[in-house]
């Protein structure tokens, strides 16, 4: 067996499903680096690929993953860069047989290995769970899932990082995951390069955290960065951040070199805070990590080091996402001019309320914000002062009963010429009304999930 | 004097479910202490009056000079439930940053805080 190296480069290429679609081929390209991972899988996305999965068999993946393993796969072969991505969504193995054509395509038989981890899809397991006294409750409402189990489009369980080790001990160069956490595209790389032990708590905490500071792409290196955003350098150019992790836990956020962004203390600090519960208790499948351990320091320019994470066992359940349909909604806008441009939004506000009430039409939540007022800080935004040189009227609904919501779309642009004056920005036609997929979070022992792991050479 | 909390941190927010969560970051270590003190979970839940409508809770983190607030049932729901143009709770981290506080002149001073006219 090999010495385990000094350190390796994981970068992050994808913060979610929809980010730049250059970054990870830049990752690739401008620097070096041994892993790319890549995170697809937003809560909701789940249901969507389900539903696309219903349609065609062959769908239900994250579909731009296929075309970027096409432009990247030669360069990842010839430097040995792996790949740990969730692109898999709820149909992990559909994804890898696309990627495997794809190879094939670019001469890349015999060359490599890619692996599926499934096992995360509990779909069709629900009734036998369910019957078997599983209750899968809200984990925020204590509801049992039997309350809306004819409505579940999808039902996935987070799987953690050690499918992907065994994936990768196997000799994987890309891993395909459905529903696994963000943190395990991270922390798997490193359980396999130095080979530490699953209770090797503080080890483990430690690479968690690192995949929390890269999970969300540039978030971590001046994207979204609060702190001197002014003097951010070149975000046009931004790079994405790499972490160069070590066998003793401990590791140092950066990007490549000559990329735009910053990476320091503040944009580390911001990234750590992101969607945060306890500190103490950062739970994922593979283990518990404080938060309140973690010691930065700064590094030199664009580099910072992390160390001193201290972590505790893992617990014994594995948290569960569940999709299921909540009716519907549409959100319908409209543009008012100086003068008075907020008395006439409002005036219209009243307006449209009264119409929809004459109409009999019932909502279950009927929203209004004045957009250029109070639409982001509500009442703290105080009362607006001087003649605003406009205000976007934006007015949203949601409820079961399609019907409602459907006329509730076709009464916006009316008050174009029925109506407060200067009033303009209807261009975009009627709004859509949208299906809503709610999002039901439940744990599940973990002795009711077995991941599977499947290595085949293309 | 009372200075806006925005010369003294910053933020980053994001959602879990209905619950918000901002992370407020001190702008120099030796605000944290002043943080800690004075920007507590009852102080942010008035401070929120009429955007959260459940309870908040705070945690220190020392290490980063930070405190983390989870604001309860202030999403509209939350997620895809949400009408709410931040449903994520993205922009709550500079709502925060709005409170005002009131500091002594000696411990601004000693703190090094730009006294505002002098």
């Amino acid at each position: 067996m090999s010495r385990p190296k000094e350190t390796i480069r994981i970068a992050c290429g994808q913060g979610f499903w929809g980010d730049m679609l250059d970054a990870p081929v830049r990752q690739v390209r401008e620097g070096p680096i041994d892993y790319l991972m890549l995170d697809y899988l937003a809560e909701v996305t789940m249901s969507i690929m389900q539903k696309q999965r219903a349609r065609d068999p062959q769908a239900g993946y994250a579909r731009d993953f296929v075309p970027l393993m096409r432009e990247i796969l030669p360069d990842c072969v010839g430097r040995r860069i792996r790949v740990t991505a969730n692109a898999g969504g709820v149909n992990p193995k559909g994804c890898a047989e696309a990627v495997r054509d794809v190879a094939r395509e670019l001469g890349l038989a015999g060359k490599l290995k890619i692996g599926t981890v499934s096992g995360d899809d509990i779909m069709g397991r629900l009734d036998e769970l369910l019957e078997r006294g599983v209750e899968l409750r809200n984990m925020d409402t204590g509801a049992p899932l039997s309350e809306v189990r004819e409505r579940v489009q999808s039902a996935n369980a987070y799987l953690g990082a050690w499918p992907i080790v065994e994936a990768l001990n196997q000799g994987a160069q890309v891993v395909i995951t459905g529903r696994s956490t963000d943190t395990g595209l991270t922390l798997g790389p490193m359980i396999h390069e130095f080979g530490w032990d699953e209770t090797d708590w503080d080890r483990l905490a430690a690479g968690t955290v690192a995949g929390h500071i890269i999970e969300c792409g540039a978030q971590s290196t001046g994207g979204n960065c609060q702190y001197d955003w002014q003097n951010i350098p070149d975000l046009a150019d931004v790079g994405f951040p790499i972490v160069e992790a070590r066998p003793d836990g401990t590791f140092v956020v950066t990007k490549h070199e000559g990329t735009g962004g910053r990476v320091n203390l503040p944009s580390v600090k911001e990234q750590l805070v992101y969607e945060m519960g306890d500190p103490k208790a950062y739970i994922t499948p593979d283990c518990v990590a404080d938060f309140t351990s973690i010691r930065l320091e700064d590094a030199g320019a664009d580099r910072v080091l992390v160390y001193g994470v201290r972590g505790t066992p893992a617990t014994e359940f594995l948290k569960v996402s569940i999709s299921y349909a909540a009716g519907f909604k549409a959100v319908g806008t409209l543009v008012y001019a100086w003068p008075d441009a907020y008395a006439k939004a409002r005036a219209a506000d009243q307006i449209l309320r009264a119409r929809l009430d004459r109409l009999g039409l019932k909502f279950e939540q009927v929203l209004t914000e004045f957009v250029g007022a109070n639409a982001t800080h509500g009442p703290l935004a105080g009362e607006p002062g001087g003649d605003a040189p406009e205000v976007q009227l934006r007015i949203g609904v949601r409820g079961e009963d399609r019907k409602s919501i459907e006329r509730f779309t076709k009464e916006i642009a009316p008050l174009i010429l029925t109506g407060p004056p200067a009033v303009t920005g209807f261009a975009g036609g009627r709004p859509k009304v949208e299906e809503v997929v709610a999002y039901w979070p439940a744990l599940i022992p973990k002795t009711e999930i077995e991941s599977s792991v499947e290595v085949t050479e293309v | 004097m009372r200075i806006k909390l925005l010369k003294l941190a910053h933020a980053r927010s994001g959602d879990k479910g209905d619950t918000a969560n901002v992370g407020l970051i001190a702008l120099r270590e030796a605000f944290y202490p002043l943080l800690a003190r004075v920007v507590t979970a009852e102080r942010v839940k008035e401070h929120f009056r009429g955007l959260v409508k459940g309870g908040v809770e705070r945690f220190e983190l020392p290490n980063l000079g930070a405190l983390n607030f989870l604001l309860h049932e202030s999403l509209g729901g939350g997620g895809t439930l949400s009408l709410m143009t931040d449903a994520q709770g993205k922009t709550f981290s500079t709502a925060l940053l709005r409170m005002e506080i009131d500091v002594s002149d000696e411990e601004a001073r000693s703190l090094g805080v730009e006294i505002p006219n002098g």
